[in-house]
């Protein structure tokens, strides 16, 4: 009747694992308690868990990367613990089964839940209002991508309470994960976990792209077009040609233990490399629709802040495509100690190095933007210089990795751990940071405070260096990756240093929480009355804060790149004039869908019912999932109109309080 | 707590001597000492680079902070095309220089490639869960998480894994390789001078993956005739029974050594199908 599914799934006699999932479902049941006590379930349900504006999808997507940044750094901060005590004889308090699934789920978890729907929610929330249109291309579709996503999240977090997580690494390579070797249901909650939230992914990329390539503001051509919107482009891009490969090499896997195929096994002429290779098809492009969108915050941020159009624009513009196509020339690099071979390596090391070009390309940009500027260091521009300085230290060392003989000694090792979170946390994190930052009173009215971003900026920036920099010595050392112990008591002194390091990252962590809640508490004072609390040149800042569901009452008229900062340096007459002449009209808007959430509901069920084997449930699922479909697309009403008066209204109260407040 | 603060002391005073071994910093062979050489000049090389844009960065922003009243405010200043020549040619500049190092390097120090000098000694390494085989053919004896060798002589290894995948690395002799079922890839090393050097597994391969640790012993040329006669007379014969017991999972095993291995064993190992090439 159940499958695999018994009572001994729940790992009663394991306090550690108890301990946490036992933290996390009391801090679930808090938040809906509360929730239930507030009366607050109507709201939640109808402006936000159903909501297809994509200013509130992308708000939730943050949510769930600030959540699961919380869960992948707990992992981080077990692991860092355990190995700065089990040094020799003392095997620490992590048994290998536990020690082995928490580093696979701290990788999982930071890139696919954390970094990834960060990113989609960043371009979510700023792409549209930057494009100066009203939504995305596909709305309902855009909320079926974001609960996709949180199914995937949500079955990641299950196996922790129901079974177990995969002990096979973050990307499952088999031999090892296939079911001979790995033959509990880990794995199979990774794969499932990763194919239902990977389909999101997959639609939310063809939805963003498309928004870009069809939807902008009249006169907004590409070369108009703000450069957070251009990387945004690439990444999307890299995101629906890297996706499908990605979902057919977790499907082979899966036929392989399930119908027992032999694609990848040790035996029956598999092969496991294929599945390596397959993998980094899709994981080196991965990186840089990560860092692609970081790139285009940083760029928005720095011009901002500079008080200066972004330097070397249309440069800008060729390298974020350069880099766009060369990422899926360079997968070879992750495993150049296959024995490929001297050309193949050669070939590879080489393309992997032209990459650094364009994005040196973009450093320098970035430099002659600040140059000439009148620079304010508020917490956005930190982020971006510490992410400059930090930045290009990963980047050397990536292009050290690329050099194939100094590959040989180093991979795997912890110099190659250092290496990609130094461009994952110098880039990403601090790049998704700053967007947080900059973003936040578009999104709810009123900015972040400064000190405590300036606190967890400082946390951030220096714990990563004491956390990472012992990492490069030790790779150095010979020391590889996912040791559970070691025998080497000259490495220990250096594993303190990076357990000190990662204190200090959650005390930056605890600051951005506490910068949350105090700003919250203050927010009268901190309004954000104007719409443009940063003196911004992109047309986000020319809306409300936060902007009504319809983002721009009349759709703007680009002539230049930085729209928004054309429109300030008229005179006064020149805006009353352009007032006047406004003729509002009534504006559609589509209206809100269960389709999405209940869609997620089904995938969970039937994740869950794969997962564990039970095959009248996986029915169940896959029937309640095509239902909902169905429903949908026969829908009667998709549109709900709000009438020319309350458009105007709105607008006219806007634009007073826009160019009597602070504004130049 | 006093004896970590002591050896954080004693490790910043003396990086790489306070511990057992200096790793890769350590070459103690003709491979890990080409490989050294050339990750420090690409670093030295890339430096060069990346500490005068580092201080430019956080010289411009602070010049150019907004209190500053002698830095000139150019608002509408973002492009010159000298700027933008100069910018894309560092980059490539230094790619095209490390470029042709990566190019050379990977074709030098291709792993297959013999090295130079005496005839090789042929060893094949089989990757088990969770230890390592090592199948000496020519001299029809094996040996478990112990590798010894004549100093001075150029290693030639084949390897494959009968399970999962390993990466056979032995930091202060230079290159590793994966050991993959079903495929059989090449490695050739060099201990340069009698000692004991860690090797290890650099590729996660389950729950006994930390312990699956061997010791290279580098020895001078008669001990390792010594003790390739004392495995002769010693210990069980390796046939595929023996080899299938061998076989099951284990962990932190105790190096021994076999002895009358059938011949073919390796080649039986790495293609338990059909004969495929390798990767």
């Amino acid at each position: 009747m159940f499958g695999k599914l018994s009572w001994s799934a729940i790992p009663i006699n394991e306090p550690i694992d108890m301990i946490a999932s036992g933290l996390m479902i009391l801090a679930v049941l808090g938040v809906l308690a509360w929730v239930t006590v507030k009366g607050h379930w109507p709201y939640l349900w109808k402006e936000w868990l159903t909501s297809v504006d994509h200013k509130r999808i992308g708000v939730m997507y943050v949510v769930l990367a600030l959540v699961m940044l919380l869960r992948g750094f707990t992992d981080a901060v077990m692991m860092r613990i355990q190995q700065s005590i089990s040094v020799g004889p003392d095997s620490g308090y992590l048994p290998p089964e536990h020690y082995n699934q928490i580093f696979s789920a701290h990788g999982t978890i930071m890139i696919f839940f954390m970094a990834m729907p960060f990113i989609i929610g960043l371009m979510n929330f700023a792409v549209p209002l930057q494009l100066g249109i009203r939504d995305v291309a596909f709305p309902t579709l855009n909320s079926v991508s974001l609960w996709l996503t949180a199914s995937g999240i949500l079955l990641t977090n299950l196996s922790l309470v129901i079974g177990e997580f995969a002990r096979t690494g973050w990307l499952a390579y088999p031999p090892l994960s296939e079911l001979k070797y790995s033959p509990g249901v880990g794995v199979d909650y990774y794969l499932w976990a990763l194919q239902i939230s990977g389909v999101g992914t997959l639609l939310s990329g063809i939805n963003l792209a498309t928004t870009i390539l069809k939807m902008r503001a009249p006169g907004m051509g590409y070369m108009r077009m703000p450069v957070f919107c251009w990387t945004s482009l690439a990444s999307n891009l890299l995101i629906i040609a890297a996706f499908p490969v990605l979902t057919a090499t977790f499907a082979m896997l899966l036929l392989d233990r399930y119908l027992g195929m032999h694609f990848f096994t040790a035996d029956g002429d598999g092969n496991p490399m294929m599945y390596i290779n397959l993998i980094w098809v899709w994981g080196h492009p991965e990186v840089y629709i990560l860092i692609l969108p970081c790139f285009g915050v940083f760029s928005e941020v720095v011009s901002t802040f500079s008080g200066k159009p972004l330097f070397g624009y249309r440069s800008m513009v060729a390298a974020t495509m350069a880099i766009c196509i060369l990422s899926f020339i360079v997968w070879l690099h992750h495993f150049f100690t296959m024995g490929a071979g001297a050309n193949v390596n050669g070939f590879f090391g080489v393309m992997t190095m032209i990459i650094a070009v364009p994005t040196g390309v973009k450093v320098y940009n970035w430099l002659f933007t600040l140059y000439g500027g009148r620079v304010r260091f508020q917490v956005p521009i930190l982020w971006s210089v510490g992410f400059m300085v930090t930045f290009v230290i990963g980047g050397m060392t990536g292009v050290l990795l690329a050099v194939p003989p100094a590959d040989f000694v180093l991979h795997n090792s912890l110099f190659l751990i250092a290496h990609f979170h130094n461009v994952i946390i110098g880039g990403v994190v601090f790049g998704v940071l700053a967007g947080y930052t900059y973003w936040f009173p578009k999104a709810f009215g009123f900015t972040l405070d400064e000190g405590w971003g300036k606190v967890s900026f400082w946390c951030w920036f220096v714990g990563f260096y004491l956390a990472f920099m012992p990492l490069y010595y030790l790779g150095m050392l010979g020391m590889t990756r996912r040791l559970q112990h070691y025998d080497d008591p000259s490495w220990q002194p250096w594993l303190i240093v990076a357990a000190v390091g990662v204190a200090l990252i959650l005390a930056g962590i605890l600051a951005l929480i506490i910068q949350l809640i105090v700003s919250i508490r203050t927010r009268d004072r901190r309004r954000d009355v104007t719409g443009d609390p940063w003196n911004g040149r992109t047309l986000e800042w020319s809306t409300p804060s936060p902007p009504p569901a319809w983002n721009f009452a009349i759709l703007p008229h680009v002539e230049r790149e930085d729209a928004y900062w054309q429109v300030k340096r008229r005179t006064r007459e020149e805006r009353v004039a352009a007032a006047k002449a406004l003729v509002y009209e009534a504006i559609h808007m589509p209206v809100n869908s269960p389709t999405g959430f209940i869609t997620a509901f089904f995938a969970v069920v039937t994740g869950f019912a794969l997962i564990w084997h039970i095959w009248w449930m996986v029915a169940l699922g896959l029937a309640g999932a095509l239902a909902t479909t169905l429903i949908f697309a026969w829908r009667d009403e998709s549109e709900f109109e709000i009438p020319a008066e309350a458009v105007a209204q709105a607008d006219r109260t806007h634009q007073d309080a826009q160019w009597t407040g602070a504004a130049p | 707590m006093a004896r970590p603060v002591a050896a954080t002391a004693l490790a910043l005073v003396l990086p790489g001597l306070a511990g057992c071994s200096g790793g890769v910093l350590d070459p103690q062979g003709p491979v890990a000492a080409q490989e050294l050489t050339i990750l420090l000049d690409s670093l030295g090389i890339m430096l060069a680079i990346v500490v005068p844009t580092i201080l430019a960065t956080l010289g411009v922003a602070w010049w150019f902070r907004a209190g500053n009243a002698r830095a000139r405010y150019r608002p509408d200043w973002e492009y010159s095309g000298r700027i933008e020549m100069v910018v894309w040619s560092i980059p490539a500049m230094t790619v095209l220089l490390l470029g042709g190092i990566g190019w050379v390097s990977s074709r030098d120090l291709d792993p297959p490639k013999p090295l130079a000098g005496t005839r090789a000694i042929q060893v094949q390494v089989v990757s088990l869960d969770w230890k390592w085989l090592f199948i000496y053919p020519d001299q029809g004896i094996a040996s478990v998480n112990r590798l010894v060798v004549p100093a001075g002589t150029p290693v030639s290894f084949q390897l494959t894994s009968d399970g999962v995948m390993n990466s056979f690395f032995v930091p202060q002799l230079g290159s590793q390789i994966y050991a993959m079922p079903g495929m059989i890839t090449r490695l050739n090393l060099q201990a340069d001078k009698p000692g004991r050097y860690p090797g290890i597994s650099a590729q996660f391969s389950g729950a006994g993956f930390p312990d699956m640790l061997f010791t290279v012993e580098a020895v001078p040329g008669d001990a390792f005739d010594r003790w390739i006669a004392t495995a002769r007379d010693q210990g069980d014969p390796l046939d595929e029974a023996a080899f299938r017991r061998l076989a099951q999972p284990s962990r932190a095993d105790r190096p021994r050594t076999f002895r009358d291995v059938t011949p073919g064993l390796f080649t039986a190992v790495a293609n338990p199908g059909a004969v495929k090439p390798g990767p």
